[in-house]
């Protein structure tokens, strides 16, 4: 039985657990796991939505800009025109669909590279935020307090936060839809072969859409997971994320190329660097950017690993296994 | 088998069906009728308008013109997916099935069994263990479809198809990468589902296979309607004659006026000069101002041993000399380098280079062969280019116009030129003729003899048999990637061919069952 990557990524976890524990006595808490929910809340909900669109055989790099559009786009809202926060997060999250849709829309229809529709995207999104304020908007709302104060109390210590509970539910819905029902199944087809899914019956063009409007409407979710986070929106905030997110999900064990992945290794994904962040923290002589060294290395590591399982596979050839004649 | 005795009604009918791409009539009034509960073979050579019929039919390319009935009821579908839903399902070489996928979500995807939404792992599993039992394939289909061979992948395939209601189940040459006990497997398939009242059509090109389970043959031949025969009551040499042959009368006096050449001395020598499983090893002698065509059916290895020739392909025994002195053919490069020049059969996508112009496409070689630290000047390029196409009368005579923008006939031409250009001494053709119009047809054969004529050695490739007859001093008979036959002289006719392609298929049959 040949290790599936996503094992191999549970084991770097479990290691890398392992070592921090053996060194920081104290890291193995409910506080320090409860925190690396936390603190990796945006990052997990918003890598959600791109196992989605990788394994398609897709990219989306707009995510990040998203975000940070988000973020504005609410506080702005709530702060200087008094709607109430749960009406601007629908609008928001409206917008994000129809955001989203777009780029499948104009994906399929024009036949055109994922990678170079969701750059432009990426700075009409980033480009929109800064037009509304380029300052830093402090949100002072009190649903924002409420729910920051917010917290499962776990043994030992650790708070179980509301925006890392959010995150857990999209890593449990998203795992759900992704292995479980005809959408998933589409997701992993497309991923495959596309001409191959549009011969077998699929809608192929309402799945581009559908997919993308996923990734947009999860990378609104995490802007206001990202708002309750910082209190604040900012036109800078979450640069480079859609950079952060594809990382969790190659390491996560999701081909690049598509048709292979999982939620759960995404989840891996994001946490590894979570650990590493946090390591960071606790020795207090590191620079953070450590983090994205680390982050390099495993990336390396794993498309590495990709390249040799698939050497291996198709130097095996098909097995000729099965073929029995009554 | 015995469905031929006794005809069935017609289930699907097709009346009349013509198609072309720009100026190339790729399928002209062709009927097809195919009945219940039979198997029936479609074939014709590369070129003869299968793979259009098919696709025509199906869908996936709209026609011209003509109608088509399943069970009495006109169908017009629009897609692959349309044609799917009406009952016509088609099986292609390439399985349209997912790798990635298990094998029960290829059998069932976008029709899973759900519950609220999630679908029912269990149930699919289950419903699709049960089908594939019905087709004796007892495999874990929860596995991925990309880990079974390509036979197992085929019956998925199948069984996908005719689970979706299909009452007309089309097989592009499904047998071409099976092994012989694969094959056996298929072959139950079919017949299991003939049985059952579907109406099968098989297309291939192993003769042995249509002989060994097809009720009724339908020949194609140069997008035109040849036939359609009981195979009980078709001989082989006559099932190849439909195939290969024409009006040999035309022929015969066509024949006469090659005679007066004369050979000269040989100029490139092969000895047990072979491939293994590729080509059995040959020895073929080409000599200067002589024509030697090579005959055979589709796959028999006219175009491999070509490449042998031509060093496209390594051979593993035997030895090769140009005039006298050893050589080793290890790349198409040594090949050129020793005056050898290659026109392949695919002209669109091994040939031309559509976005050059025509006189970059002619000195193409001409510039290889002299290294790129010597390159031609324009003023070189401009005379080379006006030369051929002065000489081979390329139309419309303007050497800066882009090579796609040309005629088959044409685009043929200035590949020739191309490898005029080089001075070669040896000249292999595949397919010169293949998609070009009747007139330019006949210059390409004045232009094959006149370059004989000029001291030139020629190795030319064809399906039509009374072209090899016309231009040809020496035809070579293969079969089953063997050479079996050469013909010379007087015994150059087309009934001759046939008797030998015949001869070495029967004992090709034999002893493939033996």
């Amino acid at each position: 039985m040949r290790l599936p990557p996503v094992a191999i990524t549970a084991i770097v976890f479990v290691v890398g657990f392992a070592l921090c524990t053996v060194q920081f006595p104290n890291f193995a808490s409910t506080r320090v796991a409860a925190n690396l929910l936390t603190d990796n809340a945006f990052l997990g909900i918003v890598a959600v939505g791109m196992t989605f669109v990788i394994i398609s055989g897709g990219i989306d790099l707009s995510v990040g800009s998203v975000i940070g559009f988000t973020t504005v786009f609410v506080a702005l809202a709530i702060e200087r025109l008094g709607v109430p926060p749960l009406v601007a997060f629908a609008a928001i999250l409206l917008l994000c669909a129809a955001f989203g849709a777009a780029m499948g829309a104009i994906i399929h229809v024009f036949d055109m590279p994922p990678f170079i529709v969701t750059l432009a995207g990426m700075f009409l999104a980033r480009g929109a935020s800064f037009l509304m304020s380029t300052e830093s908007t402090p949100i002072t709302a009190p649903l924002y307090s409420t729910v920051s104060d917010f917290a499962l109390r776990l043994p030992g210590g650790g708070r179980l936060t509301a925006i890392a509970l959010i995150m857990l539910a999209v890593v449990a819905a998203g795992a759900v839809l992704l292995h479980f029902t005809r959408f998933g199944a589409n997701v992993y087809a497309l991923g495959g072969s596309r001409a191959t899914t549009a011969l077998m019956g699929i809608p192929v063009g309402s799945m581009t859409v559908r997919i993308y409007m996923l990734s947009s409407v999860l990378a609104g979710l995490a802007g206001i997971v990202f708002s309750f986070y910082t209190a604040a929106g900012y036109s800078l905030s979450a640069v480079g994320v859609e950079l952060d997110s594809i990382a969790a999900v190659v390491i996560g064990g999701t081909l690049l190329t598509g048709g292979q992945g999982s939620v759960v290794g995404t989840l891996l994904g994001v946490l590894i660097q979570g650990l590493t962040q946090t390591y960071i923290n606790f020795d207090g002589t590191l620079s953070s950017w450590w983090t994205k060294i680390v982050t390099g290395i495993l990336l390396f590591a794993f498309i590495a690993l990709q390249q040799a399982m698939l050497g291996i596979a198709r130097r095996a050839g098909p097995r000729k296994a099965g073929v029995l004649k009554s | 088998m015995n469905a031929a005795s006794d005809p069935g009604p017609a289930l699907l009918e097709v009346r009349g069906l013509s198609k072309s791409f720009g100026t190339l009539r790729a399928l002209q009034e062709v009927d097809f009728t195919l009945r219940a509960g039979e198997i029936h073979a479609l074939l014709g050579e590369n070129g003869a308008g299968k793979s259009t019929l098919i696709k025509a039919v199906t869908g996936v390319f709209p026609r011209d013109a003509g109608i088509v009935r399943l069970g009495g009821a006109e169908v017009a579908p629009r897609s692959a997916k349309a044609a799917v839903d009406a009952g016509i399902a088609t099986v292609y070489q390439e399985v349209n099935l997912l790798q990635n996928l298990s094998v029960a979500q290829n059998l069932y995807l976008g029709r899973q069994p759900t519950r609220f939404g999630l679908v029912r792992e269990a149930e699919m599993r289950r419903r699709v263990t049960a089908l594939l039992a019905e087709f004796d394939l007892h495999i874990d289909v929860a596995e991925p479809l990309g880990n079974y061979s390509v036979a197992v992948q085929h019956i998925a395939a199948i069984a996908r198809a005719v689970d979706q209601s299909a009452r007309v189940l089309i097989l592009d040459e499904p047998t071409a990468s099976l092994d012989r006990h694969e094959v056996e497997i298929l072959f139950a398939v079919m017949r299991k589902l003939a049985k059952r009242g579907i109406g099968v059509v098989f297309v291939t090109h192993f003769l042995d296979q249509v002989y060994e389970i097809c009720d009724r043959i339908t020949v194609l031949r140069n997008g035109r309607l040849v036939g359609e025969r009981t195979t009980a009551e078709l001989p082989r040499i006559e099932l190849i004659r439909m195939m290969l042959g024409r009006e040999l009368a035309e022929t015969t006096s066509e024949r006469a006026a090659t005679q007066a050449r004369q050979a000269g001395e040989v100029c490139a020598r092969f000895e047990d000069y072979g491939k293994a499983g590729y080509v059995a090893p040959f020895n073929l002698a080409l000599r200067r101002g002589e024509v030697v065509g090579l005959a055979g059916l589709l796959g028999s290895g006219r175009t491999e041993t070509a490449r042998l020739v031509f060093g496209a392909e390594r051979a593993d025994s035997g030895s090769a000399t140009i005039d006298g002195a050893p050589v080793r053919l290890q790349s198409p490069r040594d090949a050129v380098a020793h005056g050898f020049g290659y026109c392949p059969e695919e002209r669109k996508t091994d040939g031309i280079i559509a976005e050059l112009t025509v006189r970059e496409n002619i000195v193409l070689a001409l510039q290889a062969k002299r290294g790129l630290a010597k390159p031609l000047s324009r003023a070189e390029q401009d005379e080379i280019a006006m030369r051929f196409i002065r000489m081979l009368d390329i139309r419309p005579p303007e050497p800066e116009r882009p090579i796609g923008l040309l005629s088959g006939g044409n685009q043929q031409k200035v590949l020739l030129a191309r490898w005029l250009a080089t001075a070669p001494r040896l000249l292999v053709l595949d397919e010169p003729t293949r998609g070009i119009d009747v007139g330019a047809h006949a210059e390409i054969i004045r232009l094959i003899r006149e370059l004989c004529d000029d001291g030139l050695a020629l190795l030319v490739i064809s399906s039509e048999l009374d072209e090899i007859v016309t231009y040809s001093d020496r035809v070579i008979v293969l079969r089953d990637r063997t050479h079996v036959d050469e013909l010379e002289g007087e015994a150059v006719d087309v009934s001759n061919i046939l008797v030998a392609i015949a001869a070495a298929g029967t004992a090709g049959a034999e002893a493939g069952q033996a």
